[in-house]
């Protein structure tokens, strides 16, 4: 009782350098869980577009079909089985058909997928009933927002792409960009030109003929695959962005450190500043008969009681402001569009309670050691030396 | 005047590490102080008064020999037990007044009695009691920056004397003070040495300081070279 009476007196009678070290603490406390939850917010995002834009409930992929490898695409399609017919005539899947190709932007050749994409499916968020508007001459396409700036292509304007047909003889023709996907995943933006999914059929003599499908997001009971379409669920396909976002969360660790370290620094300088300004106080102390035990109790808890006021303080500003941003977003300029990360036009952070109650106890904990340490050193000083405000 | 030893030195000795070797800053120190005396350790710069005081108020042992202070033997009390000594018993008065900046004089003189666990109203009473000795009630909510010298010493008194301890230590009190501040401290100190016959320890080479003990015990190169009942000239 009598330590925390007078370790609040120290902290109101300290006044304005308590309410500085509370404030530095809190904006490291805060930008800890600000970045944390960018972070989050962002691994949230792209998890959420890449199923949005490619994923959907999963996909049934032709056996030879390889994302990352462009060569497997002329023998990666196929017709449609049974089962995938009935779930797409339902309305519970689409198909997406895939050939390499390239396209002459300004003349300059750049190589791109051309895919193929029901201009009335909805199970995607990629906005395919643009392709289904009969405005234009040449083929109808749609590309990316990162694929329009690689190309320098803008709504309306035509460009020539070249494929090879079934017997493998180059084949040309015009596109019309009749649209320009703003947010899209990246899978399904860059190097990538869609077009409607029976022209591309057409171009390829291929029928009916897809790459893979599409099931509906959050799709209960996925039927299992066969021998030609290999079923990979949700989850086998988020695996590489998952990934991607542990290795950004393993960076943002380093950062969430760093922030810690330097908050941890401020108080622990504080400590060990007052703790030598103050020397002569605690002879003093000591003097009057204050037990060793209770003088370091004395300075750690004044110490905590900064995390704590850091905790209050920061809650008092910081909600507000996380609120606002969790309400709007972060608006981010266009520039960061190329990182190969999912970025949105706005980022809403994502503060999940784990990450709350996690740093919150972070902060104290640590802000107590760091206070704990240099008040124990005092326990060698002796009260003589001490008094003499003299070094130990 | 002969109330029973206070405090009792026999075979004092204090050195201090130095180097490889080691320097003697007390010699074969053998004193009786009796309850309720007003006396001065006088001597030279490094004649080893502070030294003695402290070891005197448990905050440092000697290297050999006893002093036994209040009936308990100092070079037997731990770390914990020293401080419960000086809590209950020993109040300190210093060359620097050494109050705690962020306390309020209030506050500060409430600082013994809250390490002694004094409950909140006798506390009170008990620091207005002590703040009227000083003629400080006035400033009880002032904080030490505004004080002025003699203020600040006085809130010291007030801290030594708050809870009536046996034994008050001063090291060089009026060593900061001018001359009118120094006599209104000592007068002070001589009144409540009467009135609640308070045991006072001087640590001086303040002639004004020497003029008010009843007993000078002068130390030179740590050994006691003279020790005499003086008749006060102020009091
Ligand atoms: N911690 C220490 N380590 C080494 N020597 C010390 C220490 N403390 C005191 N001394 C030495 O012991 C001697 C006595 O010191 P002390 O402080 O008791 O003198 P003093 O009589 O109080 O002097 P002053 O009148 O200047 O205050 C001095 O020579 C001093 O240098
Ligand atoms: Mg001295």
């Amino acid at each position: 009782m009598l330590i925390i009476k007078l370790a609040f007196r120290n902290l109101i009678g300290a006044g304005l350098r308590t309410w500085l070290n509370v404030f530095v603490l809190s904006i490291a406390f805060l930008m800890i869980i600000f970045v944390q939850g960018l972070i989050k917010g962002m691994g949230e995002y792209a998890v959420e577009i890449s199923v949005d834009y490619n994923y959907g409930g999963g996909q049934y992929r032709h056996e030879v079909y390889d994302p990352y490898d462009p060569l497997t695409l002329e023998e990666s399609h196929a017709p449609l089985s049974k089962t995938l017919s009935g779930l797409i005539e339902r309305g519970e899947a689409t198909p997406i058909l895939i050939t390499s190709g390239a396209a002459f932007p300004e003349g300059r050749m750049q190589s791109a997928l051309l895919k193929g994409i029901d201009p009335d499916q909805e199970i995607l968020k990629i906005p395919s009933s643009f392709l289904g508007t009969d405005t234009t001459d040449a083929i109808p396409a749609l590309i990316g927002s990162r694929m329009a700036k690689q190309t320098k292509l803008g709504i309306g304007d035509y460009v020539t792409v070249r494929w090879r047909d079934v017997n493998g003889m180059f084949d040309a023709d015009d596109v019309q960009i009749v649209q320009i996907m703003r947010n899209a995943a990246p899978s399904v933006d860059q190097g990538q030109i869609w077009i409607p999914l029976e022209r591309l059929r057409e171009m390829l003599q291929a029928p009916g003929e897809a790459t893979f499908v599409v099931l509906e997001k959050n799709f209960a009971e996925a039927p299992p695959g066969d021998t030609t379409w290999i079923h990979n669920s949700p989850d086998l396909l988020l695996a590489s962005v998952t990934e991607l976002i542990k290795a950004k969360a393993g960076t943002s660790n380093i950062l969430y450190g760093l922030l810690l370290f330097m908050g941890l620094l401020a108080i622990f300088d504080t400590q060990v500043l007052s703790i030598w300004r103050r020397r002569k106080e605690i002879g003093t102390l000591m003097a009057l008969g204050m037990q060793r035990a209770r003088v370091i109790w004395l300075f750690t808890f004044e110490g905590a009681l900064h995390g704590f006021l850091a905790l209050v303080v920061g809650a008092i500003y910081g909600i507000p402001i996380m609120a606002w941003v969790m309400k709007h977003g972060i608006p981010l300029p266009s520039a960061v569009e190329d990182s190969g990360f999912a970025i949105p036009q706005a980022l809403y952070p994502s503060y999940g309670v784990r990450l709350l109650v996690g740093t919150t106890l972070l902060v104290l904990v640590s802000v107590t050691i760091v206070s704990f340490l240099p008040a124990s050193k005092i326990a060698k000083l002796k009260p003589t030396d001490a008094l003499r405000g003299k070094q130990s | 005047m002969k109330n029973g030893a206070l405090i009792t030195t026999s075979g004092l000795v204090k050195q201090y590490p130095v180097g490889r070797g080691h320097f003697t800053a007390l010699r074969d120190i053998d004193l009786i102080i009796e309850r309720g005396e007003f006396t001065g350790l006088v001597g030279p710069s490094g004649s080893g008064k502070t030294t003695l005081l402290n070891i005197i108020g448990a905050l440092d042992f000697p290297t050999s020999g006893s002093a036994v202070v209040l009936g308990t033997d100092t070079t037997k009390l731990t770390h914990k037990t020293a401080a419960r000594l000086r809590t209950e018993h020993i109040g300190f008065i210093f060359q620097t007044y050494n109050l705690l900046p962020v306390y309020t004089v209030f506050e500060n003189v409430e600082l013994p009695l809250l390490l002694l666990g004094m409950d909140q109203g006798r506390r009170k009473q008990a620091v207005m009691d002590s703040l009227e000795w000083v003629g400080l009630t006035d400033k009880a909510k002032s904080r030490p920056a505004q004080l002025s010298g003699g203020e600040s010493q006085r809130v010291a008194v007030a801290r030594a004397m708050v809870k009536r301890p046996g034994l008050v230590l001063a090291d060089e009190p009026t060593a900061n003070l001018d001359v009118e501040n120094s006599h209104n401290i000592l007068k002070m100190m001589v009144k409540l040495n009467k009135e609640l016959e308070t045991t006072f320890l001087f640590a001086t080479h303040d002639q004004k300081v020497i003029d008010y003990v009843r007993r000078k015990i002068t130390l030179i190169d740590g050994k006691v070279a003279e020790d005499i009942q003086t008749t006060p000239k102020s009091q």
